[in-house]
Parts: structure tokens; sequence; C-alpha cells
């Protein structure tokens, strides 16, 4: 058996190999599924907008399939939607995301989970990247769902939750994301 | 939903995210308890970029894929192998290459270091895994380069990489280092890492059976990433 190679900072420098290319882009004209557009800053504990972070995200299509072929559900796949995309921040140290809504997803012992996006954040500093989930505010399936019931703190769950607006005719959540302080984002190990 | 999960991160061999003598993590990382996630389809899963297609040039640094010229240094070979904690290999895996040129210079308009910046250089390349997750790419030795963490901090000589492997909790970036370099003692992201094998497991070797005669040196770099575990550990039966 072998052990795992340890992780390390990206440092201030990823963009020259990680986001030289925008990738945050991830639903086209043709995808099938609600148009919606997230973003968000990301705090330090010092209340921050971190400017060398950068945003992974990886989610099911409308449908609430992963292109995958671990998920053998018989829904159907999205040729024009991979469901995976990345962002650095602009000059606003925001991140964003142009996507689709997903669909809800198996949870296990039969359980359903509320749509959501799984996410992964880098940074300068950060010596091995976080795991944390997005949720929406006007889904009522979040009040069943089996991650977010299983974080003890019910306060902490809020942290998970991304709140819906509206510009220029579109959807567009607000997620924003606190790696340390009073409203501390719920970070999974898993 | 029967999932299989993979094996859970190893904090003998991660670094934590806050960690004193790397005076920017202190801020930028939990310091509350993660939440502890049972796998889910959503974790074993994860983006494959299977049907990637590389541009010609994109695993070769050391020149301009456009005009063709040559970057200054010494040219090195990076061969290794990806694989899972039961080195069963991970094929076809896309690996995001990038690092600071041979003066110590990132092509990247935060990088204020004092050295030159070199035209026939940009720092960044991409390789995928063959069959037998082998990877090779060429590129030119980084130089050390000095940064702002404490009084004469200097970085040793490193590469970035970053890679995926087959699901979403497999995600891996990382640096690696080169034998014999006096400065790595002395760095505390590399030193951050709580264990001597782990750190032991950033360091590349030089591979003379890799060195091409009177072309580039060859240095080798393993990668191990979560491995899986043999048996499903719940669901409906």
């Amino acid at each position: 058996m072998s052990k795992q190679t340890p992780s390390q900072t990206v440092g201030p420098f990823y963009a020259i190999g990680l986001t030289r290319t925008p990738m945050h882009v991830m639903a086209t004209d043709a995808t099938q599924g609600e148009r919606i557009r997230i973003e968000g800053q990301v705090f330090d504990g010092d209340g921050v907008a971190i400017p060398d972070v950068m945003v992974e995200i990886w989610q099911a299509n409308a449908y609430g399939r992963y292109n995958h072929p671990d998920d053998k559900q018989e829904k159907p796949l999205d040729a024009t939607f991979t469901g995976w995309g990345r962002s650095g921040t602009d000059d606003k140290c925001f991140y964003s995301f142009e996507t689709i809504k997903p669909g809800p997803v198996p949870g296990n012992d039969d359980s359903v989970q509320a749509p959501h996006i799984n996410i992964v954040v880098f940074a300068r500093g950060m010596l091995v990247h976080t795991f944390t989930r997005i949720y929406f505010n006007d889904e009522p399936a979040n009040e069943n769902d089996p991650v977010l019931k299983s974080i003890k703190n019910k306060g902490r769950r809020s942290t998970l939750i991304a709140a819906r607006g509206e510009r220029d005719g579109k959807a567009v959540y607000h997620f924003d994301i606190r790696l340390q302080g009073e409203n501390e984002t719920v970070f999974f190990d898993m | 939903m029967n999932i299989k999960p993979y094996n859970p991160r190893d904090w003998r061999s991660h670094p934590p995210y806050s960690f004193k003598a790397y005076g920017s993590s202190v801020k930028r990382g939990p310091v509350k308890r993660l939440v502890p996630l049972k796998q889910t389809l959503s974790e074993i899963t994860g983006p494959l970029f299977s049907d990637i297609k590389l541009e010609p040039g994109e695993n070769d640094l050391t020149r301009d894929a456009n005009t063709g010229k040559e970057a200054l240094g010494e040219r090195i070979i990076v061969v290794g192998k990806v694989m899972d904690e039961d080195e069963q290999p991970v094929p076809n895996t896309l690996i995001e290459i990038w690092q600071a040129n041979a003066a110590g210079r990132y092509h990247h308009p935060v990088d204020q270091h004092n050295a030159p910046l070199d035209p026939n250089f940009t720092g960044a390349g991409r390789c995928v895994t063959n069959e037998k997750g082998e990877y090779r790419y060429l590129t030119i030795k980084p130089g050390a380069y000095p940064w702002l963490n404490h009084p004469n901090a200097w970085r040793p000589a490193h590469i970035h990489l970053s890679l995926f492997g087959p699901s979403f909790v497999t995600r891996l970036v990382t640096q690696f280092y080169f034998p014999g370099d006096p400065l790595i003692p002395l760095d505390p992201i590399f030193n951050s890492v709580p264990t001597k094998g782990g750190r032991d497991r950033l360091m590349s070797s030089y591979a003379h059976d890799v060195t091409e005669s009177g072309f580039a040196l060859g240095y080798r770099f393993d990668i191990v990433l979560r491995g899986r575990k043999a048996t499903p550990f719940e669901g409906p039966v």
C-alpha cells in the first residue's frame, strides 16, 4: 500500500496554470435546465475578501444525473454539459459561474439529496483545499436533505444556502464563503 | 443507492490548514472542526476530462509553441506514475503544470521579483497519463525565488501540479521539489507536511535512466491519489 501524496498550496500564481482560459461558463444555449448565475466572495479570518482564491464546482445536470460512469441512474445525460467549472476572481474579488440549476440526486440509504453543487476552494495560504456545498434557498427539499441534516449545529446549516436574486431577468444566486469567523462556512471532511 | 467510497484524506500526509511558520495560512483555513460527510454519489463522481484534446506542445514547456523559440535554462524531463493507495494506475488523468522560469520569476503580473522574464517561457503546461498511469513532460528547471513570509525567505525550486483523479474527492494540488536543494529544510510550505514520510513524498529523484544523452536531465516524481475501499459500506441490500 502506498501513501497519499501531500497537498501543497496553489500559491499566488496559480492563474498561469489553472485559469488562463475561462472555465466558469458551463452552460451553452442548448443546455437543458434553468439558467443560473452563482457568484460570491471568499473571506479570510479578518473578513477581507480574498483575491487569490480559486473555486471549482461539480454538479449534476438538470435531471439529477452526473456525467460520470459511476452514476448508473437511468436519467438522461446532457451532451452539452459536463457539470464542472472553475473560477478565479474578478477585480472585486468575486468568483462566478454561469450554469444551470441541478436536479436532485440520490443520497445513501434510499434518501434523496436536495439540489446542490459541490465546491472545492483553493487559495494562496491554503495548504490543503476545502470541500463544501451550495444549496438553494428556494428549495423546499432542503428540509429533508441528509447532508444538511447531518450538521448537528443547526445554526450553521444556513452557511450553505445561496440566496436567489435577479439581475437583467436572470436568476443570480449569491453565495459567500467564510473561511473563519462568526459565520464560518461549514466545510466537510469527506 | 449503493456506492463504493474512497479512502479518507490521510491527515498524516496532508498539512494542517493553519501552520504558523507559513503566515498566510493562519487566517485562510477553517478553525471549526470539519463536518464529517459520508460519501454519496456527489463525491464519488467528478470531472474526468476523458475526451480532452491537448494542443501539440502542451507537454513541452521548453519552447514557445507558436514560434518554436527556446526558453533559457537547464532542460529537464519529468516522468512519473500516478497511482492510488493500492498502487493501481490512474490512467487518462489530466495533469496541469505551472512554475517559475530558470531565473525564479513567474510569468504573472503579481510577481514583482527583480529577475528577468523569459519571453519564450510561460511556465504553463498540461499532460495526460497513459493507460499505465505514466506521464512525461519537458520543461526548464525552475529557479529559487524570494518571498515575504519571513526575513530572507526563499522558496526552494519547485513545480506545481494539479490532478483530478477519478472522483470529486481525489482532487490534489501539490508541489514537488528537487533533490539536494539546500533551501528545502528552511521552507515552511514544505515543512507544513506533518511527517517525514509525507515530506519525502514531495521529493522528486534524479533519474539517470530518463536523462537523454546530450539533451536533458531526467527527474522522476510519482503521485499517489486516494484509493477506494474494497467493499461498499452501506446501502440497501
